[in-house]
């Protein structure tokens, strides 16, 4: 009777915990929304009046603009370089000997956990030597190093569920290797393709630190913008800026989900 | 099929070798494939870090030398910069601890399509941008911020606490960015647990909380581990949120690094204090692939 109690009461513990730490993680996304449609001329929460002065303050302001311009291409460059680049990757380590797919399997993740803050500096070093800093070209190309551990991994991880003899049943029956490939198992493992592409773009979108460093002048991309307006006050114009992006990011996100399970369904 | 047919005649051995040549062959052509990607990430990524961390080893006059380390060793600034960043990477973890493995836990006692759900309140911040959250947390904790607000009009507090622009700020800041690294991987890792064994030790006359601790929680030591080692190696190199929300007080390695370039323009201290740095995270990387294996990152 005693212990049943006592379970009850743990219970009782653990979802008031779950649900409080549930509450914190999403408590800013929360805030951020009703704050960009405040009508007050300063920042208010909660807003008492509605309006869009804060999203006209963003879409008029020709600096935040070409900055969005400059962040939603090099995003969707480095999605167009990455996404190929990392698949034919995970394809290559997918066939290779176990020996050398461990250790290029270790080369390839280390980007994700050896500190940005070095990835930028070394980067920044490097351009100011071949003339790259503050140039599309530069965000693009460092974003694209950033980004392909994600795609590798995930196109990897597709690959793993993915049955192998298919390929070789179609160049048994007479297809050539690139083919088979693409016909047969690219688009089996489309899906992971699709959320590596997704990755991606979020990836360079989001990139805070190499930006900070790399892009600047004409070339400053919105992340970067951000950061140093944050610096100085609490500018009501990022909550709708950031609202912008939560929208760019789930529709995305929703997006890969929707692909997904429409794939499931034909299967 | 002749192999097998004429097994050990000259013809077999010819077509063996052949194989294996083919067999070379074609691993060349799929590292072939890898390589455009692998070179990539070795240009950008590693080449300038080693470069970089050569720079570390020349004095101001361009001579080979160790002055850049005994400067951090004597500095009484670098060392507090050291000690500040272990101090709240440490707390940290130390938080997302507290804070994940109970919600983890929770969510795998649930219902699968519930905590299914659930688990979007994780993934939605953690495909949030970092800017947005800290944005966020600024407008929170700030002095007339809501939090201090509804503190007030409860009656718990009479005066405004600092929250933003200090170390709260900053710790509040980084354990929410951290918190999905920790709960990713431990998740991951509880869901596999089979939940039978639990309750075979509290049929066998374990109390619960026995059969938790000796049973369910030693299986979670993976996850656990490979969360810890993700959020303490993440906020070792951290920059946007503690240079966002500490107010220019809070001083962590990464931001010591970036302001001793960007002001300081002292690229022989800043790429030994990126050395060590990088030190610690590789002894981190070495620990984590020795006990989880970095290679699992590839299986789900």
């Amino acid at each position: 009777m005693e212990q049943v109690g006592q379970r009850k009461i743990d219970g009782m513990w653990l979802t008031v915990v779950g649900i409080a730490v549930l509450f914190f993680l999403i408590l800013p996304t929360l805030i951020v929304i009703p704050i960009s449609f405040g009508g007050a001329t300063f920042l208010e929460f909660p807003p008492r009046s509605f309006s869009l002065r804060w999203y006209e303050s963003y879409f008029t302001s020709s600096e935040w603009m070409s900055a969005t311009k400059i962040s939603l291409i090099a995003a969707v460059l480095t999605a167009a370089i990455a996404t190929p680049l990392g698949s034919l990757c995970a394809y290559g380590l997918h066939c290779s000997a176990p020996r050398i797919r461990s250790t290029a399997q270790i080369l390839v993740i280390m980007p994700l956990v050896v500190p940005v803050i070095l990835i930028a500096v070394g980067v920044f070093s490097l351009y100011a030597k071949l003339g790259l800093n503050y140039t599309l070209t530069g965000i693009v190309i460092a974003h694209t190093a950033l980004a392909l551990p994600f795609v590798i991994v995930t196109v990897m991880s597709g690959l793993q569920s993915y049955d192998f003899d298919q390929e070789l049943a179609a160049r048994s029956l007479g297809a050539s290797r690139a083919y088979a490939l693409w016909t047969v198992t690219v688009p089996q493992v489309k899906f992971s393709i699709q959320t590596g592409a997704f990755l991606a773009f979020v990836t360079s979108l989001d990139e805070v630190v190499i930006s900070m460093l790399v892009s600047g002048g004409d070339n400053a991309t919105i992340t970067r913008r951000m950061f140093n307006s944050m610096r100085d006050h609490l500018d009501p114009t990022i909550a709708a800026i950031s609202t912008c992006l939560i929208v760019v990011s789930v529709a995305a996100l929703i997006g890969v989900q929707l692909i997904g399970r429409s794939k499931n369904v034909d299967n | 099929m002749s192999i097998h047919e004429s097994n050990g005649s000259p013809q077999s051995l010819k077509n063996a070798s052949k194989i294996k040549f083919e067999e070379r062959r074609e691993s060349l052509t799929f590292l072939g494939l890898s390589l455009p990607a692998i070179l990539a990430i070795f240009i950008v990524v590693f080449l300038p870090i080693i470069w970089l961390s050569s720079l570390s080893f020349y004095n101001a006059a361009g001579e080979l030398s160790m002055e850049n380390y005994a400067r951090i060793y004597e500095s009484a600034l670098y060392r507090r910069t050291f000690v500040v960043t272990f101090q709240i990477s440490i707390a940290v973890t130390l938080i997302c601890v507290l804070l994940g493995y109970p919600l983890c836990y929770w969510l795998t006692k649930l219902p699968d399509r519930t905590a299914s759900i659930l688990m979007i309140f994780v993934l939605v911040p953690f495909w949030t941008s970092i800017l947005v959250r800290t944005y966020a947390w600024l407008v929170l904790l700030q002095r007339n911020g809501i939090i201090n607000s509804s503190l007030m009009s409860l009656g718990i507090i009479d005066e405004p606490l600092q929250l933003a622009h200090n170390l709260t700020g900053s710790i509040i800041g980084m354990v929410h960015v951290m918190l999905p690294f920790l709960v990713l991987p431990l998740y991951a890792t509880m869901r596999s647990i089979d939940t039978d064994l639990v309750r075979a030790a509290v049929g066998l006359g374990s109390s619960p909380r026995e059969a938790f601790w000796r049973v369910f929680f030693p299986m979670s030591r993976p996850g656990l581990f490979a969360g810890i080692v993700l959020v303490f190696i993440l906020s070792l190199g951290f920059y946007v949120t503690p240079a966002l929300m500490g107010g220019g007080r809070v001083q962590m390695l990464a931001q010591r690094i970036e302001s001793t370039i960007t002001i300081y323009s002292n690229w022989g201290a800043a790429s030994a204090l990126g050395v060590v740095l990088l030190l610690l995270a590789l002894v981190m990387i070495w620990l984590m692939n020795r006990v989880f294996g970095l290679d699992k990152l590839f299986m789900r």
